[in-house]
């Protein structure tokens, strides 16, 4: 008897677990990773904006590199959580060929540069808004992730809360195909 | 026998603080009160699914609601339920205050649904505070349109209509 609740227990867990994770939905083919919707296996919108530290970020430099882009917001609880391991990933995989760039969707800039500079996350972060998000297919929602490979090609994307190591898997995977 | 109730009981205990040890945060926030600023301090009763607000605003010649959009502004630009309004963000008081502006010479049994669908339901900082000034200034017919993930997956991939533009 103990045996049978112990197992409804660890299936009851599980199924939490996997339910806590909604935005994740992956299936890997031939090692391209088919994540979400339109835009995954097609070149990434371009776009050259400057970022908060003044610098300036043209997607199209960024070929020959893995990129994380991710979209957030200082009012969006888990962007924030995540943040700091993507500022951990730029500096454990960055060397290999990672990039991560954070494009705010806060409403003004003002807002989004003071959490910058509280959480330093040591990668570019420059300000989306509408007309950046649409060329996207439409941010209905945060956090949300494309990564992209080193030819410019959308090969994952990940809407809503999503367990790291999925990503961090997906991007091993992308570093390990260059 | 007594003793084989004990140690049930024991085993039982181990497993609830088993299962209490392993559910997440968010769930454990339902239990408790929600502070206003949750939106798990909109009681069901207010809450409107997606599919009934849908069909309420495709019904013809319906009592329809005015809709209001309490979160991001840059994300009303890029898509919005069509025909509702900006009135954001909750979270903040120049969010109250439109709220309060658009609303304030309207009759109180006027139908007015809220949402915001800029991230999942259980970490929303905007509806429970919009709902909260509503009801404080006496509306009496206050929804709030539940999204469990955000409005992409809970309204526009379900093919309700979406427009876009401020």
């Amino acid at each position: 008897m103990f045996g049978a609740l112990l197992t409804a227990l660890s299936l009851a867990v599980a199924g939490e677990a996997a339910g806590a994770f909604p935005g994740a939905q992956m299936q890997g083919t031939g090692g391209t990773l088919n994540v979400g919707q339109a835009l995954v296996n097609k070149r990434a919108p371009e776009f050259a904006r400057k970022a908060l530290d003044g610098s300036t970020v043209d997607l199209k430099s960024y070929r020959g590199k893995i990129v994380l882009l991710d979209f957030w917001a200082t009012w969006c609880a888990p962007c924030l959580v995540e943040m700091p391991t993507f500022a951990q990933w730029q500096k454990e995989y960055g060397l290999k060929g990672l990039a991560v760039i954070g494009v705010s969707m806060d409403d003004d800039e003002a807002t989004a540069r003071k959490a910058v500079n509280k959480l330093k996350p040591g990668y570019a972060i420059v300000m989306g808004d509408a007309k950046l998000g649409t060329l996207y297919g439409g941010v209905m929602g945060l956090p949300l992730i494309f990564l992209i490979d080193e030819d410019g090609v959308v090969r994952a994307r990940f809407q809503g809360e999503t367990d790291p190591k999925a990503i961090e898997s997906a991007i091993k995977r992308l570093l390990n195909r260059q | 026998m007594k003793l084989n109730l004990l140690k049930s009981m024991i085993v039982m205990s181990a497993l609830v603080a088993l299962v209490l040890a392993f559910t997440p945060r968010h769930c454990a926030a339902q239990w408790a009160q929600a502070p206003s600023t949750s939106a798990f301090s909109i009681p069901t009763s207010a809450q409107i699914q997606p599919e009934d607000l849908n069909r309420m605003l495709s019904a013809k010649g319906a009592d329809k609601p005015l809709v209001l959009q309490v979160g991001s502004r840059v994300l009303f630009a890029q898509a919005h339920i069509a025909g509702s309004e900006y009135a954001g963000p909750g979270s903040q008081q120049e969010g109250l205050d439109r709220i309060k502006t658009r609303v304030q010479k309207l009759p109180k049994n006027t139908l007015i649904v809220i949402y915001c669908g800029c991230c999942p339901w259980n970490r929303c900082p905007n509806m429970g505070p919009a709902y909260k000034q509503l009801i404080d200034m006496g509306f009496t017919r206050v929804k709030a349109l539940y999204m469990a993930t955000n409005l992409g997956t809970d309204w526009a991939e379900k093919g309700y209509p979406v427009a876009s533009g401020e």
